[in-house]
C-alpha cells in the first residue's frame, strides 16, 4: 500500500515537473523544474530497487547535466526581451500533446496487455546494488564499457575543439 | 453447273511453278541492288548486265511457262491443276493462309500472256529507254511488276491474289511516275494509285465478307477451290443470292479500280505520263486485265447473283461507250489508245457479266496482243518524232516508218474487228453471247461502240501515217526504230494474225473453239446456242458496222489534208473534256474532303480547348506541388512535429488492425 | 493492490510524450534541449522497470550507458548552442532554417 502511495506521489511530481519544464518562458525556471523532475525519478528508481541507478541519476543528471545547462544559460546572458521569441508556448505544446495522444493511447493499450502481476521475488538480495551491477557490467559488458569510454573521450575532444572557436 | 468436277480435282505438286514468278523477282532484286550501287555515278549500272538480267528473267519465265503448259496439258482434262505450297503465311484462330500457287487452265493462259508479251516489251524497252539515265531503275520496276502480276494470277487464294494485286498497283505507281521530276507525271502516278486504292477497299470488304460467311458455315477459307466448293454446297435460295450479290459487288469494286471501269477509270488516261513500254505492258496487256481475271476466277459467285452480273454488264457497256466517245476527240496518240483500252475492257466485262467468261478471257488474250502492239508502235512513232505525241502534228509517216506502219495497221484492223484478225473473233464472240443470252440493250450499245472504235482507231492511223506531214522538220528527222524495238512489233503482229484462230466459233469451224474448251474445266460455263443463221447475221452486221466506221474515218482523214474537227461544237467540248468527270470528282469528293480535314485539324486537333486543358492539368499539378512545398519550412521543429503526427497515425492504424484481428483490450 | 509493471510504464510513456511535446512545441533552444533529456529519462525509467520485472540487471546496464551518452551529448550539444548563439544572437530554433525551400 505504501509503495503505491509513494509511487503516485513521486510519479505525479515527475510528470508535473516535466510539464512545468516545457511550459516556462525563462530557461532557468525550466531547469529548476527539471531538477525536481529528475529527483522524483530517482525516487522511482529507488522504488524499483535500482540503488545504483538512483544515485547515478542524482549525480549525473540532476547534478552534472543540469549544472552544465545552468552554467551555459547564465553564460549566454540572454536578456528578457530576447526571450520573447514570439511563441505561443501553451498553444504549441498543447497541439503537440494532442498530436501525440493517439500514440500514447496505443502504447498504454499495449502496456495493459502485459500480464498482471506483482514484481517477482528478487533474484538476489543485492539486486541493483553497486556490487551486483558492477560485477555484471564488467563480466558481461566489458567491451561495451570500453566503447563508452571511447565515446566520452570523443565527446571531450569534440568539446575542446568547439570551444577553441573563440567565444 | 456440275459440282462433281469440283470435288474430283486432285492437284499435282510442282516446284517448277515457283520458278515462274521467281525469275523476275530475282531480276528485280539484282537490278535493284545494281541501281543502288551505281546511284551516284554518271552513267549508272552497266547496261549490258542490266539488260541481260532484266530481259533474261521474263524470257526464262516464259520458257518455264511453256513447259508447265505442256505438263498441264498432259494431265487429263479433269485433273488439270498443279499447286505448290511454299509456307504458312498467317495462322491465327480460324484464319489459315498459306503462300500457295496454283496452275490451272485459266492461270496458264495468263502466265503465257504475261511472260510472252512481257518479254517482248522488256526487249523493246532496251531500245526505247536507251537514252534514259534511269535505265536500270526502269528495269528493276518492270521486273518487279512482272513478278507481282505473276503472283496475282498464280495465287491460290484471294489474299495471295490480293498481294499481287497490290504489288502491281505499287509498280504501276512507280512506273507511271517514273519521270517524277516532272510534277504532273508524279501526280499521274498518285492518281492511279489512289483510284486503285478506292477499288481495293471494296475488294478487301469482299474478302472479309467471304471470310465471315465461310467461317459461319464451318470452315473458314479464302482459297479459290474451297470457295467454289462452298458456294456449290449452298442451297439455291434467296440467302445464297444475297451472299453472292454482296460478295460479287464488293469484289467487282476492286475490279473497277484495277481495270478502269467507270467511274474509277479516270486514272488510265493520265497514266500515259509514264514511258510508252509501261503503257503497253501494264495498261494494255496485263494489269488492267486483272479485274476480268478476278471475275472469271470467282465466276461461281457471279453465276449465283443476277444483280451483280447485271451491274457488271451495265457498267461494262457504259464504260465501253463512254471511253469510245471520248477517244474520238483526243489528239495525243497515247490517249487515244488509253481510252480505247478502257473501252475494250468494258467489252471484256460485258462478256464476263453475261456469263460468257471464256469470251471475256479470250478478248483479254487477243487484246493483249494487238493493244501491246499498238502502244509499242505508238512508242516507235513518238521516238521517231522526237517525243511528239500530238497526231495533228504528224502525217505521212508510212513512208518513213514502214515496219511500224504495217504492224500498226494490222493491229488497228484487228481492234476494229475485221476478220480474220484476232479482234474480230473475240469481240464478235462477246457480241454474240450478249445477244443470245438476252442482253439486247448491252448488245446494241456494244455494237454502236464497235463502230465508233473502228472510226477513232482509223482516225488515229490516218492522221499519223497518211496525208502530207504537218510538221515538216520533225518529219524529215524521223527514222525507223532499231531492231530491238521493231522485232517485238513484228512478233506481236504475227500473234495478232494467228491467235484469233484459237477462238473460231462452232458455226464456222464445226468444232468447239479451242480456247473456250481449254478453259471449260475451270469456268464451267453453260453453253448457250442459237440459230446458226442468227449468228452469221450478227457477224455480218458487226463487220458492216466496223467497215462503216472505217469508211467515215477514211472519208474525213484519209486524204492529203484531213478534215478539221468541230472544236467549237458544244458536244465536242464535253467529249474532249472526258464528260467533265474529273472535274465532277474534284468538286463532289475532293473539295469536301479537304474542307472536312482542314476543319478538323483547325478546330479539333489544334483546338485551344484541348491545348488549354493540357495546360490545365499542368497548372493543377503545379498548384498542388506549390501547396506541398509550403511544408518545407526549413524549421526542424515542424519536421519533428510531422514525424510525430505520422507516428501517431501509424500507431493508430496498427493498433486498430491488431485489435480487430486479435482480441480487443 | 500492489505495484505492477503497468504503473511504471504508463508513467514512462507520459513523461516521454511530454518531452516530445516540448521538443516539437517550443522555440527556445534550451527548453528543447531539456525536453530531449526528459525523453531520455522516460526511456531509462522503462528500462529499469523491466529490469525489475524480469529480474535481470541488463536494464540497469543499459541505463548506465544511456546516462553516459546523455552526458556526452549534453556537453557537445551545449557547446553547439553557444556557438549558434554566437553566430546569430538568437535562441530561436526557427531562426536556424537553412533547410528552407
Amino acid at each position: 500500500m505504501l509503495d503505491i502511495l509513494l509511487f503516485l506521489i513521486l510519479a505525479s511530481v515527475m510528470v508535473l515537473g516535466g510539464l512545468v519544464t516545457i511550459t516556462r518562458k525563462q530557461p532557468l525556471a525550466a531547469a529548476l523544474a527539471l531538477v525536481v523532475s529528475f529527483v522524483a525519478l530517482s525516487g522511482l528508481y529507488a522504488l524499483l530497487t535500482a540503488q545504483l541507478i538512483a544515485i547515478l541519476q542524482i549525480l549525473v543528471y540532476a547534478g552534472a547535466i543540469i549544472a552544465l545547462i545552468v552554467f551555459v544559460i547564465m553564460l549566454l546572458n540572454v536578456r528578457e526581451e530576447d526571450l520573447q521569441l514570439g511563441e505561443d508556448r501553451i498553444g504549441q505544446v498543447g497541439i503537440a500533446l494532442l498530436a501525440l495522444f493517439p500514440f500514447v493511447s496505443v502504447i498504454i493499450g499495449a502496456v495493459l496487455q502485459l500480464p498482471e502481476g506483482a514484481f517477482p521475488a528478487l533474484a538476489s538480495a543485492d539486486f541493483g546494488s553497486i556490487e551486483a551491477v558492477g560485477m555484471y557490467l564488467y563480466r558481461n559488458y566489458a567491451f561495451v564499457f570500453e566503447l563508452v569510454s571511447v565515446l566520452l573521450t570523443v565527446a571531450l575532444v569534440g568539446v575542446v575543439l568547439l570551444a577553441k572557436r573563440r567565444i | 453447273m456440275d459440282t462433281h468436277h469440283i470435288q474430283a480435282i486432285e492437284a499435282t505438286a510442282s516446284s517448277l511453278l515457283l520458278l515462274v514468278p521467281l525469275f523476275p523477282l530475282l531480276g528485280a532484286i539484282v537490278n535493284g541492288l545494281l541501281t543502288l550501287m551505281f546511284a551516284h555515278t554518271e552513267k549508272g549500272a552497266p547496261r549490258q548486265v542490266v539488260t541481260g538480267i532484266a530481259v533474261g528473267a521474263p524470257v526464262l519465265s516464259f520458257l518455264t511457262s511453256v513447259v508447265l503448259f505442256f505438263q498441264l496439258r498432259g494431265l487429263g482434262e479433269e485433273a488439270r491443276m498443279m499447286t505448290q505450297h511454299v509456307a504458312t503465311w498467317i495462322k491465327a484462330g480460324a484464319l489459315d493462309l498459306g503462300i500457295d500457287f496454283m496452275l490451272d487452265p485459266l492461270s496458264a493462259v495468263m502466265i503465257l500472256v504475261v511472260t510472252f508479251i512481257g518479254s517482248l516489251i522488256h526487249l523493246y524497252s532496251v531500245g526505247y529507254m536507251s537514252h534514259d539515265r534511269g535505265f536500270s531503275r526502269f528495269f528493276t520496276y518492270l521486273n518487279l511488276f512482272t513478278f507481282s502480276m505473276l503472283v496475282l494470277v498464280l495465287g491460290k487464294s484471294l489474299p495471295m491474289m490480293f498481294v499481287g494485286w497490290e504489288g502491281v498497283g505499287v509498280c504501276s505507281y512507280l512506273l507511271i511516275g517514273f519521270w517524277f521530276q516532272d510534277l504532273d507525271k508524279a501526280y499521274a502516278g498518285n492518281k492511279a494509285f489512289i483510284a486503285n486504292r478506292v477499288g481495293d477497299f471494296g475488294f478487301l470488304i469482299g474478302i472479309f465478307y467471304l471470310f465471315t460467311q465461310t467461317l459461319a458455315h464451318g470452315g473458314a477459307t479464302l482459297d479459290f477451290v474451297e470457295l467454289s466448293r462452298y458456294f456449290a454446297s449452298l442451297p439455291h435460295d434467296g440467302t445464297t443470292t444475297t451472299v453472292a450479290t454482296i460478295a460479287g459487288l464488293c469484289l467487282f469494286i476492286g475490279a473497277m479500280g484495277k481495270s478502269a471501269q467507270v467511274p474509277l477509270h479516270v486514272w488510265l488516261a493520265d497514266a500515259m505520263a509514264g514511258p510508252t513500254p509501261v503503257s503497253a505492258l501494264i495498261h494494255a496487256a496485263t494489269m488492267v486485265t486483272a479485274g476480268i481475271y478476278m471475275v472469271s476466277r470467282m465466276h461461281f459467285v457471279y453465276d449465283l447473283s443476277p444483280i451483280a452480273s447485271s451491274m457488271i454488264i451495265t457498267l461494262g457497256a457504259l464504260t465501253a461507250f463512254l471511253a469510245a466517245s471520248i477517244a474520238i476527240t483526243q489528239r495525243d496518240i497515247k490517249r487515244v489508245l488509253a481510252y480505247s483500252t478502257v473501252s475494250q475492257l468494258g467489252y471484256m466485262f460485258v462478256g464476263a457479266g453475261v456469263g460468257a467468261y471464256s469470251a471475256g478471257m479470250f478478248h483479254v488474250f487477243t487484246h493483249a496482243f494487238f493493244k501491246a502492239l499498238l502502244f509499242l508502235g505508238a512508242g516507235s512513232v513518238i521516238h521517231a518524232m522526237h517525243e511528239e505525241q500530238d497526231i495533228w502534228k504528224m502525217g505521212g509517216l508510212r513512208s518513213k516508218l514502214p515496219v511500224t506502219f504495217w504492224t500498226m495497221l494490222l493491229a488497228t484492223v484487228a481492234i476494229a474487228g475485221i476478220p480474220p484478225l484476232a479482234g474480230f473473233f473475240s469481240k464478235d464472240e462477246i457480241l454474240w453471247q450478249a445477244f443470245v443470252r438476252g442482253h439486247h440493250v448491252a448488245y446494241g450499245v456494244l455494237l454502236l461502240t464497235a463502230g465508233i472504235t473502228a472510226y477513232y482507231m482509223f482516225r488515229m492511223l490516218f492522221l499519223t501515217f497518211f496525208g502530207t506531214p504537218r510538221d515538216q522538220s520533225k518529219f524529215d528527222h524521223a527514222h525507223e526504230s532499231p531492231w530491238v524495238m521493231t522485232l517485238p512489233l513484228v512478233l506481236l503482229a504475227i500473234g495478232t494474225c494467228v491467235v484469233g484462230f484459237l477462238g473460231v466459233p462452232h458455226v464456222l469451224s464445226g468444232t468447239h473453239p479451242i480456247f473456250a474448251h481449254w478453259l471449260h474445266p475451270v469456268l464451267h460455263e453453260t453453253e448457250v446456242s442459237g440459230a446458226a443463221s442468227l449468228e452469221f447475221g450478227l457477224m455480218g452486221l458487226s463487220v458492216l458496222v466496223a467497215a462503216t466506221g472505217i469508211a467515215v474515218a477514211f472519208f474525213r482523214y484519209g486524204g492529203a489534208t484531213p478534215a478539221s474537227e468541230p472544236v467549237t461544237a458544244a458536244w465536242w467540248d464535253v467529249l474532249r473534256n472526258k464528260w467533265f468527270l474529273d472535274e465532277w470528282i474534284e468538286a463532289m469528293l475532293i473539295r469536301p474532303l479537304l474542307w472536312v480535314s482542314t476543319f478538323f485539324v483547325r478546330n479539333v486537333v489544334e483546338n485551344e480547348v484541348i491545348s488549354g486543358s493540357m495546360g490545365l492539368s499542368a497548372r493543377a499539378y503545379a498548384g498542388v506541388a506549390g501547396m506541398l512545398r509550403t511544408l518545407q519550412t526549413g524549421i526542424v521543429r515542424h519536421y519533428a512535429l510531422m514525424m510525430l503526427v505520422g507516428l501517431s497515425l501509424l500507431a493508430l492504424l496498427l493498433s486498430s488492425h491488431f485489435s480487430g484481428a486479435g482480441g480487443g483490450h | 493492490m500492489h505495484l505492477t509493471l503497468h504503473y511504471f510504464l504508463i508513467a514512462s510513456v507520459l513523461l516521454f510524450a511530454i518531452g516530445a511535446a516540448g521538443v516539437v512545441g517550443r522555440k527556445n533552444l534550451f527548453i528543447v534541449f531539456m525536453s530531449i533529456e526528459l525523453m531520455l529519462n522516460a526511456v531509462n525509467l522503462s528500462f529499469v522497470a523491466f529490469a525489475r520485472a524480469l529480474n535481470q540487471l541488463d536494464g540497469h546496464i543499459f541505463v548506465f550507458l544511456v546516462m553516459a551518452v546523455a552526458a556526452a551529448e549534453a556537453a557537445i550539444g551545449l557547446a553547439i548552442v553557444i556557438l549558434l548563439f554566437k553566430n546569430k544572437e538568437s535562441l530561436n530554433v526557427d531562426d536556424f532554417s537553412l533547410l528552407k525551400r
